[in-house]
This record gives C-alpha cells, structure tokens and sequence, in this order.
C-alpha cells in the first residue's frame, strides 16, 4: 500500500540528519562542515551552482559515496560508512532513502522494460509478497501517471518526463522514508517539467515521504521545498524556511543568486559584477 | 533585395558588402523541412526576420523544431532533409548557395554558438589555434593578422591573450562560452546565432555571458538570434520573441507585451507552468499532455490537443498568423486570440 | 560508443556500408555452415579414397574440382575440410569468450588490485605472438585439434578481456547501474542482469571477427603440419598437401581451399563489423 511502511525503530519526528558532513577529493574540499536534517514528510532544498557539492552531499546520503568525518543518521540509525556487506543492510538502507537521477535517458537500464523495472525491484525487497506484485506494479504505475501501454516499452520508446515518471515509481517501490532528487526535473521541459513537480508534490501528500531536493533552480525550490540550505564552494552559506530565505536573503552570495534569475528588466552586467566582487 | 548577384568571387571576403539598410540581417520565409521517417513536416512554414543591431528570442520546448530553424541559417541540416521556403542572409538564399558560398556564409557573415562549449572544442589544441583556424584556412589570413585578431576579440569577450597558449581543459565552462563567442565574432559576423548558449551554464555564470553578448551587440552592431528554452531569459534579454509549437511559430511580438499579455494559449500556459520565483509555493499549472511527436499527423492548430479553449473549429482548421488588434507589431496563430485576450492576460499576472 | 574492435590492419578496410555484402557474406557463412554439417551425405566421393592413377586429374564429370596428388577428390576434401576447419576456430572463439569475459568483468567490475594484475597479466600473453605460443604447446603435446585450439584460445583471450574491461568501466559508470546501486541489488546481480547483457552485443561482434583469424591462425598451422593429423581434410592442410602440385603446374587443389580459407574469413569480418555498427547506431 502506499502507507509508509516504517518499521517502529524510530518514533522521531526527523528522518534525516546530516551533521558536521566532511569529504575531500585530494586537494579539493567537496563538502565542508555541512549539516541539515529532514523532518518527516518534510521538504528539504539545497541550492547551489555546480561545484558546490549540493551533488555529494546528496550521494553521501544515499551511500554512493562515503564521508570522510560527519554522520548521518537515517531513521534514527547512523548510516555514515559504507553500505555494510551482505544483503540484509542493503536492503534495509534502500528503504531508508532512495534516489532519482538527473538524466532520465541515462538512469534506466536500456534493456528493461518499465514493468520489467519494477517486478525486479519488488522481487528483491518484497519477495514474500510475490502474489500481490502484479497489483502493486498497476498502482505504482498509476501512482506516477503511466498506463498499462507504457508498461511494457523500453526506455528508448518513452518521453523524457516518461522516463522520469518510471524511475519515480522504481523509487517509490521500495517505500522509502527518503527519496533524494537530484536535479530530477532540470532534463526537462518547462511543460513537462510542471506535471513532473505537481506530481511529485501530490506522492508527498498522499505518503508523507520526505524530500531531499538538490537543484540549482531557484523557482524550483520555491515551488516545492519548505525549507532551503544554500551550498556554495562546499559550505553552507545561509540556511531556513524557503519563503523567509528567498524572500529576505541575509548573504550576498544568496542575493546574488536570487538575482542572476533572468527577468525582464534584468541587469547582467550588475550580477556580473557582484559575482566578482564576491570570488 | 541586395544587388550581389549569386558567385560574386569571394575575393573581398574581408570587406562584406554594405547591405541595403532595409534588408533584415535574417529573413526566413514560410520555411518547411520534411525529414524521412517524419509523418508532418519537422517545419511548418516557419517566418521569421532579425533586424540588424537587433536580438530576437526563439522560444520553444525540445522537439518545437526551434533549433533546426537556427541550424538552417548555417544549413547545418540533418541528411535527407528536404526544405522548402527561403532563409536569407543580408538577402542571399542560404538554401540554394554553393558550397563556395556557404564556406564565406559561415566564415563571415554568420556565427553559431552552441550549447556545450566542451563540445564545441577540440580538447587537445590550443585555444589559439581554435581561434584562427577557420581564417586562416578559410580567408587566407596570414598568421599573424589572424591572431593579432583573435587577441582583440578575446579581449572583447573580457579574456586576455594568455588563453591562447592554453588548453581547453584549463579553463572553466564559462571562460570557454566566452572563447567560443570569440570565435563567433572572428569573422566579423552581421549574426550571431545562440543555440541555449547558457543552459549548460551556472546561473551566475549565464548573466555574465549574457552580459557580454549584449556588450557585443552595441559595439559591434551583429544581429543576435537567441534559442531557449527558458521564457524568464528570452523576456530578459530580447526586443522581440518567436514562440514556437510543433515546427510553426504560435505567436511572436515585442518581448514585454508577449509577456505581460499572451495572446496564445500556449505562451500563456507555458508561462504559467514555469516555476515562478515570485510565485506562491504550491501546485503549478501544469499543461496537461505532451507535444505532439514527429509520428504523429496534425491536423488544425497543433496545440489544440492540450488547450484548455480548443474548439471543434480548433481541431480541424490550421489557424493563420493574424496580427493582433492595436498592435501591429504582433502576430498570433490562434482563432479565439480576440475572445480570450482577457482571460489570457489575466492568468499570468502574479501579483 | 567509443570503443572499437581490435582489426587486423588488411582487413580493417572492408567496410560493410552495402547491405547487399552483408546478405552476400552471410549467405556465404550459412552455405559453408551447411555443408560442413551435412559433409557426409554432401560429399560426391570418400575424401580420403587414394586413387594414384587419376593423380593430378583435371576437372571431370566425376571429379568437378579435379583431384589432388594421390587422387583424392578436391570437392569432397574441400567440403570434408570444412568440419575441422569451422570446429577448429570455434573451439578457439568460445574459450577465449567465456574466459575473457570472466576475466574482462572481474577486472572491471572490481577494479583495484584484481585489476593490476588481470590486465598486467593479459598484456604478457599480448606481447607473446598467439602462433609462436601454438608452435611451443604443439611441439610439447605433439599433433592434434586439442593443442593448437587452446594455444590460440590464450592468445586470443586478451583481445576480449580488455574490451571487455573497457565496456565494463564505460557501463559501470552509467547512472543506471548507480540507480541500481540504490535500490540495493548486489553488485554481482547488477553485472549479471544488467551489465552483461548490455555489453554482449559487442563482446560477440568482436568474437565473429576473431572467428575469421584463429580460422586463419588454425589454417597456417595445418600448413606448417603441426594442427590437425596427416589424414584429416583441413584447408589448411590442403594448401600445404597442394604445393607440389602447384609446382606441377596443377594449382587448383591447393588454390581452391586458399580461397574458401579468405573468402570464409572476410565473410566473418563483414558480419561481425556490420553487427558492431548495428549496436553502435542503436546505442546513440
């Protein structure tokens, strides 16, 4: 069902906590002192330009990358090293966080068909339920807007927001608490990447999952996120409520930010150079 | 029309004749292209004209064909295209130049920059040679007149000549859109054409090219057509807007008042269903479907499937461009343009 | 898709844009595919029948393609010869596939010290010629189909495992594999249902054209008499069984399985390349 399936281990109000998050890839400090949490059913931007590690951040919470100081706790759990070996913490850190990927050409298997996507993700966490599959697979599917003709198409024959749609149900079937979206909507067009956010808000309502929302768009984040962490160079530069962040800024690099958005009556020239005054 | 006749010798290459002042730097005239395996054509009779000094946005989604109409300036077309129409530069037909001409069209006369800058570089020479390479081997510019050039164009686009000895790898995303707008505007260009030159681009980054390419409009005088995806862009930084539907133009006009009031449907709900910085937060007016593709046949207005307005009149009849009414500068290819100017208007006004 | 197969320079040229050479070279495989299975029942005479007085015969009604220097029947050697010389090559295409892929994956999927000395280990069987490596074994093991096909089938293993490897790095970088990472499915699964199948198209192109050159590589042993038996029919011991009467001034015994050795190995490189192309083009 579409009830989060939460295990009673934790009855905390926080799903994720990210605290003092370090990681460095040989001279370059990807991540610096970062730390956030989730509430449940909750809605968490990090904004930032490319290089500011909004990216591993995101990776070290779902474990494909590690830290290298700086826990993270996941349902109450510390989930900070790597994945433990064998097949019972792999799966039990699956159904803590999940993830969607920028690029919905990339992010499916070519070989595998939509149907053949999800049969295989419910074969592997949900193995007892083997007889209920079929019925599941049809509710995801109209969960994320696919009918029963997408069903059977590989990834070639479906749209960019079809796809995106296909690796959202794969997400969901696990029953994550956290499901991490990674620019999940900026391979998109405008049209369709408005169904996409509006569909991605009504799961949230329907199954109080919480987001982890990386993106660089800042209309994005005001549209879905409830509260915003703003990343630049590794480092959280300004943090709170998204309304009260983009609304009154309190860093000129998030100022800046806020004002590179192209608008009519636009000043390039002055973001230009505010941008340098800020290096 | 100009007076050069098609095969001028391209002996004067570094002097392009002066055009008649009335002559747009672009005109493209009911432009169609068919491609094979495609049921309706890719192009639908496409008009569309930039004026010199001037910088028009090309608005679409992927798939709107908005890009092809850029590359058919360059003839840069997919093989087993077939075009009708006429796409004219300073008043030459790019579709029916020799292969002579074209070289001269793409040397001197128009430049395209694209999407990836990493894309556009050959990564292992140097940004000197990437520079003067189509001079000097398409204009027999000596060497040394040819990167004495490249050093005052880089310093145009704000970059000093120490870029020329180096590698593309050892500079960032936006340092190269600059090289490659340098290497746009080696040949002198009267038009420059920007394929999405920002999208790849960070956001602080894209003002700053933008920027630039404003800066190079009023110095050098080149025309400017601007494809994007992104309507907050194409309002901020053109005089006047194309938006473009399943290979035909749905509406085109100043870029304010096409802003402020639509007078399309589709503009209306593509401005809409954009996530809004000064928007609420909440629930988007999303369009519903998603735009028609290549093997599909299209019948009556191409949008009309996922109209919230579409009519039986709608799904049977092509609507023509009709210019809007007290606005001549505005056309609108939709037959209820005149009932629904309120309701349109109305919808997109945040505040 | 990036990554090309490793081509012998001769044939690298013949390029397979016409699909009219294609349908012709696998036309031509199935034919030879055919008679080396149905060769008993297709061959007009016993292709081992000594008959000395009729040696050196012309083409005849009886004898359509003549007779070699003891008499025996060219077409029927000719389609006899074809069993040892396909089955040779196979055996040499399916080690070096299933042991180079084993190798390939490991190297790539794991990466690190595996890796070092997978890929260390596979360039010294590189630097030593796959002949001069067949020569050593058949002169220990003696005569024999066995010796020469797992000699070639070492030689041949390093031209799958590295492409293998290189696919497996390019697959394993795709986000797909990362999405499945998340999902929690076992990097052993991920490789066997995913990354597998997509890289063996490829993995197999390259086999069809290895097929052409142990084909090649088998044959010039029998000439040199060190693959298959005195008796066996072989190509490539009918080119070696020919060269006197090539100097006789009879060449077609030895001139006929001469071409069906280069036409059957270009059939394969056409093939396999086209099956290459076919897999890039569907890729983009």
């Amino acid at each position: 069902m579409t009830e989060t399936v939460l295990t009673g281990t934790v009855l905390t109000d926080t799903v994720l906590e990210v605290s003092g998050l370090h990681r460095s890839f040989g001279a370059v400090q990807a991540v610096h002192d970062v730390s956030f949490s989730l509430a449940r059913g909750g809605s968490l931007g990090i904004v930032g330009e490319s290089g500011s590690g909004k990216t591993t951040t995101a990776r070290i919470v779902v474990g494909l990358e590690h830290a290298d100081t700086g826990e993270v706790r996941l349902l109450g759990r510390d989930r900070s090293g790597p994945v433990g070996r064998g097949r019972r913490p792999r799966l039990e850190r699956a159904r803590e966080v999940q993830m969607v990927f920028q690029d919905p050409f990339l992010s499916l298997d070519p070989r595998t068909s939509v149907h053949g996507v999800l049969r295989e993700t419910l074969r592997l966490h949900f193995p007892e339920r083997r007889a209920d599959h079929e019925r599941r697979i049809a509710e995801l599917l109209e969960q994320v807007g696919l009918g029963a003709r997408e069903a059977g198409a590989l990834p070639r024959q479906l749209s960019g927001g079809q796809r995106q749609r296909v690796a959202i149900a794969r997400a969901l079937a696990v029953e994550p608490a956290v499901l991490v979206l990674d620019e999940a909507v900026a391979a998109l067009d405008v049209s369709v990447q408005a169904q996409i956010l509006n569909l991605l808000a009504d799961i949230r309502t329907e199954t109080g999952i919480g987001y982890l929302f990386i993106t660089h768009d800042l209309g994005v984040v005001r549209c879905v996120t409830e509260d915003v962490v703003v990343m630049r160079h590794g480092r959280i530069v300004e943090a709170g409520p998204t309304a009260q962040v983009l609304d009154d800024p309190q860093h000129p690099y998030t100022r800046l930010l806020l004002d590179s958005v192209p608008r009519p009556g636009w000043d390039p020239k002055g973001i230009a150079a505010a941008r340098r005054a800020l290096l | 029309m100009t007076d050069t006749p098609a095969g001028t010798p391209a002996a004067d290459a570094a002097t392009p004749e002066t055009p008649n002042p009335e002559t747009p730097t672009l005109e493209i005239q009911g432009l169609r292209l068919n491609l094979p395996g495609a049921a309706r054509p890719v192009l639908a009779g496409v008009d569309l004209t930039v004026a010199a000094r001037e910088t028009v946005a090309l608005v679409g989604e992927s798939g709107s064909g908005k890009s092809l109409t850029s590359r058919s300036v360059l003839r840069l077309l997919p093989p087993g295209a077939a075009t009708e129409g006429a796409v004219r530069v300073q008043g030459e037909d790019v579709l029916t130049m020799n292969a002579k001409q074209l070289r001269r069209l793409r040397t001197h006369t128009a430049a395209m920059i694209f999407q990836d800058p990493r894309a556009a570089i050959n990564p292992l020479r140097r940004i000197g040679d990437f520079l003067t390479e189509s001079l000097r081997l398409n204009a027999d510019l000596p060497a040394a007149e040819a990167t004495e050039r490249a050093v005052r164009m880089l310093d145009a686009v704000g970059l000093g000549d120490r870029v020329l000895g180096q590698y593309p790898g050892q500079l960032s995303g936006g340092m190269l859109q600059r090289v490659v707008i340098a290497a746009a505007l080696m040949g002198d260009p009267a038009l420059i054409l920007a394929d999405e030159p920002t999208t790849a681009l960070d956001v602080t980054t894209q003002a700053e090219v933008v920027g630039l390419l404003g800066d190079l409009r009023d110095q050098f005088g080149t025309a400017l057509l601007f494809v994007t995806h992104d309507l907050g862009l194409a309002a901020a930084i053109s005089d006047r807007v194309y938006v473009m539907y399943a290979g035909r133009i749905a509406e085109t006009g100043p870029a304010e008042a096409l802003f402020q009031r639509p007078r399309h449907p589709y503009t209306a709900a593509l401005l809409r269903s954009t996530p809004h910085l000064d928007a609420p937060a909440g629930r988007l007016a999303a369009i519903e479907g998603r735009p028609p593709s290549l093997r599909e046949e299209l019948t009556g207005c191409p949008f009309a499937a996922r109209c919230a307005f579409a009519t039986q009149q709608c799904r049977e009849e092509l609507p023509p461009h009709l210019p809007v009414r007290g606005e001549s500068s505005r056309l609108v290819a939709c037959h209820h343009s005149e009932k629904l100017a309120d309701q349109l208007a109305g919808s997109v006004t945040h505040d | 898709m990036t990554i090309a197969l490793v081509r012998r320079p001769g044939l690298a040229r013949i390029r397979s844009d016409r699909s009219w050479l294609h349908l012709l070279c696998l036309g031509f495989l199935g034919l030879v595919v055919v008679l080396a299975l149905f060769a008993p029942w297709l061959s007009p005479h016993d292709p081992n029948a000594v008959d000395l007085g009729n040696a050196l015969a012309g083409p005849s009604g009886a004898h359509p393609l003549g007779v070699d220097g003891s008499g025996r029947d060219t077409a029927s050697r000719l389609i006899t010869g074809a069993r040892t010389s396909l089955l040779g090559p196979l055996g040499v295409v399916v080690f070096s596939t299933v042991a180079g892929v084993v190798v390939g994956v490991a190297a790539g999927w794991r990466g690190g010290w595996l890796d070092s000395v997978l890929s260390r280990s596979t360039e010294l069987v590189f630097a030593f010629p796959g002949l001069l490596l067949a020569l050593l074994i058949v002169s220990i093991y003696g005569e024999g189909l066995i010796a020469p096909v797992v000699a070639l089938g070492v030689a041949y293993l390093p031209y799958v495992s590295r492409l293998t490897r290189s696919l497996v790095l390019a697959e394993r970088s795709r986000p797909y594999v990362e999405a499945y990472r998340v999902q929690g499915h076992s990097g052993l699964q991920i490789c066997l249902r995913h990354v597998l199948p997509n890289i063996a198209p490829v993995v197999l192109a390259q086999s069809t054209i290895n097929f052409g050159y142990a084909l090649i590589d088998l044959a010039g042993l029998s000439f040199l008499g060190l693959g298959v038996p005195a008796l066996t029919p072989d190509w490539g011991r009918m080119v070696f069984d020919g060269e006197s009467a090539i100097q006789s001034g009879y060449p077609l015994c030895a001139i006929l399985p001469c071409v069906a050795i280069v036409l059957t190995v270009v059939a394969f490189n056409v093939v396999g390349e086209r099956w290459a192309d076919q897999v890039a083009r569907r890729d983009r």
